[in-house]
């Protein structure tokens, strides 16, 4: 209450207290006017005020928006444009356009925005660090100190730059370097030695190459192939060739008389003298050893008589005195052999390639048509494979090539399967996965990454010697022996799930006493399934009877006999087998149908020691795989490591070997690189911009900006690689 | 090869003499080797096994210690390298005494007595002609790398008085520049006896400040109220704070990262920070029991070295949580200073009973010159370790370390503590509203906020 009346004490101007001060103004102001109108002079006539205000001018102008803004363009309104007023108006107008300034920021305020903005402007220029950073942690290899210095002298051109020739002679002889255009300042090559490095380039060379390579291959092949002709003994087989030249000569004798009158004129002199020569050769005279063996063999045979008259016959045609005739007649007698230009006798590599005798056609074929046809046969065999014979002689050198390449792939296939199909790379297999594995189980791809743990087991114990470390790791070993089952297997807990539903696996271990064939002989019972709460009668009946129906249906599939089948091949499997070093014909005689005695086969039969016995032997139902070796396993990785993503990877990485034995001198060293490299006694500084530039980071030689790099001459730049060690 | 009748054609066996011809006496002889896979089985078995030898020898030949620089008479507060010279290490001593040492011939070259009490940073001009000292009578020395002539006195080049005490020392990386701190951060000219300008943010003292060495005009300090102040030199302003559970003692710049540097706090971690990305830590290590003191980045910036006041230093690699190494005698007490000198090989400490010890960075590594076959040898089983390090026996044996039983203790105590931790988190969250108590990465736990 005290409050509230302080409250009033403190704000004692009510409504009715106004209106009354209101009045007495009023009057004291009608009393004013009295007083002055007293005085006699006509005042001017003051504006009536007629409302109460708080705020009165000394002018007693009327304030009707008292709390209101003045608006400028209200005052400037009133101001004509004539009068003398219009500069101020025009300098009103300005101040109007320029707005007030804002309050200043606090202190705290402003240097936080100073602060903002020079950390975003600092991170900015941080972050052009970025892409080196990354490069740098991503590298397969660093060398340090990052600045490499060039070893060794300097290059001379280097000493060169700075040197200026001064004496007339010296700069009589720099006149003469540049007329040859003899580089001076940066020299590597002049530009004719450049222009020789550009005009073969390392591809052209190649191709250069391989073309020469081929020529000479395919020279090669015509001479042995002409050797192995002419090698040939088979008079038939020259006859043969003999003729196809001589109607090949013909024929090109016939084009030539079309074309070239004249020379067909003297190349049928050329014949005509060549027949000369023949018939004054005595060559089918019927006396040579040929001919002398058929004369005594024609009383006997029929084909050699037969070949004693043809030879005659030719002998006649031969010693023929040909009269002159006009030219049209020439054709029919051309058909002899000698009639020949000695040009066909020239070698004619050309001609060979699809010699129907060389391609091995079986001879008998021409012996049938032998002797009567003797002309005739080789015509027609010819006829359709001259057509061929320029379509061939193009293709072969195709074909050769073709069937080399064929047989470089058969080779290179041979080579890279040779190493999968070796049996020894099965057995490699096992070891490997002895070690590369991953213990894990089925299904496992990707563990759950859990926190890094420490990357250091710190103990009290000191470990100073070898046997001391050796003895650290086995003692992980004895650990791992002293339980080796930790927990159940999956493949147990698998086997209980499968026992048929949960109250048989409970019974299982209690049963494991009981002899299992009489248990499996005795009537099944009825298996109550405790999950679900029985209470009505009919239900059961129900269950029961969908029992029946299921045992109806599965009644021709004995399950228990299979599983215990399998159970057994599975032991068999498991069991050490019995190694046999029998060696027939050691020690006693050998030979088909002879055994070793019985005495050698049994004392050369190493019986395998009896195993542990298996775990599941005394669990009927029950098949524990002992595939998992305990040993093994404290040499195995457990889970998937860090930077893998699959086992796979892992057991991928492990198999790769890194060792010299495995690998190559070069490939060793690529694989054995160490990631950081430093040199023994040189400071490494701090990383500056001049270090991550991409320019520096290939070691540059002088000069090397004269000329650019291209990717041709980058390879012929390439250091032999040094005599590996 | 026409086929000239006459003559005969001999074959002759031809060998490139390049093949089987040595080029000097000293090469090895060359063995033709047959490579086939087939004839050298058992590859992962065996090189399983070269890889547990190797990792056995390992630690047989671990012994990091290499020597003791003693003759300080008080505990060795500050160390600073020389940045010309790798035998030359400075040291400053709690009673106000600097030392130079030789590291070839492990003895101490130079003494001086540069101030009255502790003798608070050192740090030498990039060129490595002189060199800074801080003290405790609130002046900064610049003196002379070389001692002065026979029978000559040890004078500073300058002496600064400054009005407060200045608490740490560090040398722009390529200018005539230094910057102290103590009550604010000054950065000084050389030439003048008043700083360019002073950087402060708040009031406390500030216990260390370090150059950035990439991109030189930023700078890092750790004040006493918790928090890490980063500095631009250029714009004379301070660009962000970032304060953490704890207080952080030093700081260290990666010289190959430009904007990663780490931090050695009071709560027995190490924090990497991204100077971009202040929010969460890159990296908290953790490993050691007691507060880190100092921190030091190797040259190569893959790993950095911490002093604690446990007795011990650790190796981190930068990219890691927890050290690959850790070092400890028992004569060594609280390790305050160390560092990492620049050919990336050694490692110096300097602790609080006097003296300055020289550990290799590389525990088993053999010194001296190496024969090409010996490091090819080396480099096989380093990558033979690297391969195999995920098998178990391997792993237990390249990870054993011996600790005094006191670090031991304080570690499974700690780690029994961090356990409850955990575990009463866990349970809170378990029998709290979903959602209600949010799961906090150890990276964001220990930060407490980041002022702009």
């Amino acid at each position: 209450m005290a409050e509230e009346d302080l409250f009033r004490s403190d704000h004692p101007v009510s409504a009715s207290e106004d209106e009354e001060d209101g009045n007495e103004e009023r009057r004291h102001r009608q009393l004013l006017e009295a007083v002055s109108s007293l005085a006699g002079r006509k005042r001017r006539k003051l504006a009536e005020r007629t409302e109460a205000s708080v705020q009165v001018s000394e002018f007693n102008l009327s304030c009707e928006g008292a709390g209101e803004k003045l608006v400028l363009p209200e005052l400037l309104g009133s101001i004509r444009a004539s009068s003398s007023l219009g500069i101020v108006k025009k300098q009103l107008n300005r101040v109007k356009q320029k707005k007030s300034v804002e309050l200043p920021l606090s202190k705290e305020e402003s240097e936080r925005v100073v602060r903002e903005a020079a950390y975003n402007k600092t991170s900015k220029a941080v972050a052009k660090w970025e892409q080196v950073v990354l490069q740098n942690r991503r590298a397969e290899q660093l060398v340090f100190p990052l600045k490499q210095e060039q070893m060794g002298a300097a290059p001379i051109e280097e000493v060169l730059t700075g040197w200026k020739a001064r004496t007339p002679l010296e700069q009589e002889i720099f006149s003469l370097l540049h007329k040859t255009q003899q580089p001076v300042t940066d020299p590597l090559l002049t530009p004719l030695e450049e222009a020789s490095l550009r005009a073969m380039s390392l591809e052209e060379a190649q191709l250069r190459r391989a073309e020469l390579q081929k020529a000479r291959a395919l020279q090669s092949y015509y001479e042995a192939k002409a050797r192995r002709e002419k090698k040939i003994k088979s008079k038939k087989y020259h006859r043969v060739l003999q003729k196809g030249r001589s109607r090949k000569a013909l024929k090109e004798f016939e084009v030539l008389r079309k074309l070239d009158p004249e020379a067909a004129l003297t190349k049928l002199e050329e014949m005509e003298r060549s027949r000369i020569e023949e018939r004054m050769s005595l060559k089918h005279q019927n006396k040579g050893k040929w001919a002398r063996s058929r004369a005594i063999m024609a009383k006997y045979d029929l084909e050699a008589r037969k070949a004693m008259q043809e030879q005659l016959a030719r002998n006649k045609e031969l010693t023929q005195k040909v009269p002159v005739e006009p030219e049209g007649e020439e054709e029919g007698d051309m058909g002899g052999e000698g009639l020949l230009p000695d040009s066909i006798n020239e070698v004619q590599p050309s001609t060979d390639g699809a010699n129907p005798w060389m391609l091995g056609k079986p001879s008998s074929e021409a012996k049938d048509s032998g002797t009567q046809e003797d002309t005739k046969e080789p015509r027609e065999s010819a006829a359709p494979e001259d057509s061929g014979n320029e379509g061939e002689e193009v293709s072969e050198e195709e074909i050769l090539l073709q069937d080399f390449e064929q047989r470089r792939c058969t080779r290179q296939q041979a080579g890279s399967l040779e190493p999968e199909s070796a049996g020894e790379a099965e057995e490699a297999h096992t070891f490997v996965e002895l070690l590369s594995n991953v213990q894990m189980g089925p299904g496992v791809e990707q563990p759950a990454r859990g926190p890094e743990g420490p990357l250091l087991s710190e103990q009290l114990g000191r470990r100073r010697t070898l046997e001391e470390i050796d003895a650290l790791g086995q003692e992980e070993g004895a650990e791992e022996q002293e339980q080796p089952w930790p927990t159940r297997t999956l493949q147990e807990s698998e086997e209980d799930g499968n026992a048929g539903g949960g109250c048989t696996a409970r019974k299982a271990p209690k049963q494991k006493m009981i002899n299992l064939q009489a248990v499996l002989a005795g009537e099944s019972h009825a298996i109550q399934c405790p999950a679900q709460p029985v209470s009505v009668q009919d239900e059961e009946e129900e269950a029961a009877d969908q029992r029946l129906v299921i045992k109806e249906a599965f009644a021709g599939d004995d399950v228990i006999a299979d599983f215990l089948r399998e159970k057994h091949k599975v032991e068999q499997a498991g069991k050490p087998q019995a190694v046999d070093l029998v060696l027939p014909g050691w020690g006693e005689w050998g030979g088909t149908g002879l055994r070793p005695s019985a005495r050698k086969r049994k004392r050369f039969l190493i019986k395998p020691v009896p195993g542990p016995p298996r775990r599941d032997q005394h669990l009927p139902h029950v098949i524990i795989s002992q595939q998992r070796n305990v040993l093994a396993a404290a040499h195995q990785v457990n889970e998937v490591p860090f930077p893998f993503d699959r086992h796979q990877q892992f057991e991928r990485s492990i198999r790769a070997p890194l060792g010299p034995t495995w690998n190559t001198q070069r490939a060793f060293q690529k694989l054995t690189a160490p990631r950081i490299l430093t040199q023994p006694g040189h400071i490494i500084q701090p990383i500056s911009a001049e270090d991550a530039s991409p320019q520096s980071t290939m070691p540059t030689r002088g000069g090397s900006a004269a000329l650019p790099p291209t990717p041709q001459r980058s390879r012929h730049h390439q250091p032999h690689p040094k005599k590996a060690r | 090869r026409r086929g000239g009748g006459g003559r005969m054609r001999v074959k002759v066996l031809s060998r490139n003499p390049d093949d089987y011809i040595r080029e000097t006496k000293q090469d090895l002889q060359r063995v033709p080797r047959n490579y086939d896979p087939a004839l050298h089985p058992f590859e992962v078995p065996r090189e399983y096994m070269r890889a547990l030898n190797a990792t056995k020898l390992e630690r047989v030949f671990a012994k990091p210690f290499l020597a003791s620089l003693d003759g300080h008479r008080d505990g060795v507060n500050c160390m600073a390298k020389h940045p010309q010279s790798l035998s030359t290490v400075l040291s400053g001593a709690c009673d106000g005494e600097v030392k130079i040492w030789n590291l070839t011939k492990r003895e101490c070259i130079r003494t001086l007595q540069a101030h009255e009490g502790f003798v608070r940073g050192i740090c030498a001009r990039f060129c490595g002609t002189s060199f800074f000292t801080v003290g405790d009578d609130k002046t900064v020395k610049h003196w002379k790398m070389d001692g002065p002539g026979y029978g000559g006195e040890e004078e500073p080049l300058h002496t600064i008085l400054g009005k407060t005490v200045y608490t740490g020392i560090d040398h722009h990386w390529k200018e005539a520049v230094f910057a102290t701190c103590g009550h604010q951060v000054d950065i000084w000219d050389e030439q003048r006896t008043s700083p360019i300008c002073s950087l402060t943010w708040g009031v406390d003292s500030i216990s260390s400040v370090k150059f950035n060495p990439i991109e030189t005009y930023l700078l890092g300090s750790c004040a006493s109220d918790r928090n890490i102040v980063l500095y631009d030199m250029r714009q004379s302003t301070p660009l962000k704070k970032v304060i953490l559970d704890m207080r952080t003692n030093t700081l260290c710049w990666n010289p190959m990262e430009a904007f990663i540097f780490t931090s050695a706090n009071e709560d027995h971690n190490l924090y990497t920070f991204d100077m971009r990305f202040l929010e969460s830590p890159v990296m908290v290590h953790i490993d050691h029991v007691s507060a880190v003191l100092d921190v030091d980045y190797s040259p190569t910036g893959k790993e950095f070295v911490s002093a604690s006041f446990d007795k011990s230093i650790r190796i981190f690699p930068v990219d890691k949580g927890h050290s690959r190494e850790v070092y400890h005698t028992k004569r060594m007490q609280h390790v305050i200073t160390v560092k990492w000198t620049s050919d990336n090989k050694y490692i110096l400490c300097g602790s609080d009973e006097m003296n300055i010890r020289l550990w290799k960075a590389n525990a088993s590594e053999k010194l001296g010159v190496l024969v090409p076959r010996e490091r090819a040898a080396l480099n096989y089983n380093q990558k033979l370790k690297e391969k195999f390090q995920h098998h178990p026996q391997i792993k237990r044996i390249a990870r054993h370390r011996h600790l005094p039983k006191a670090i031991y203790s304080q570690a499974k105590e700690l780690r029994i503590m961090r356990e409850a931790r955990r575990r009463k988190e866990l349970n809170r969250r378990k029998h709290s509203k979903p959602g209600s108590s949010p799961f906090v990465s150890e990276k964001k736990k220990h930060i407490v906020a980041v002022v702009k």
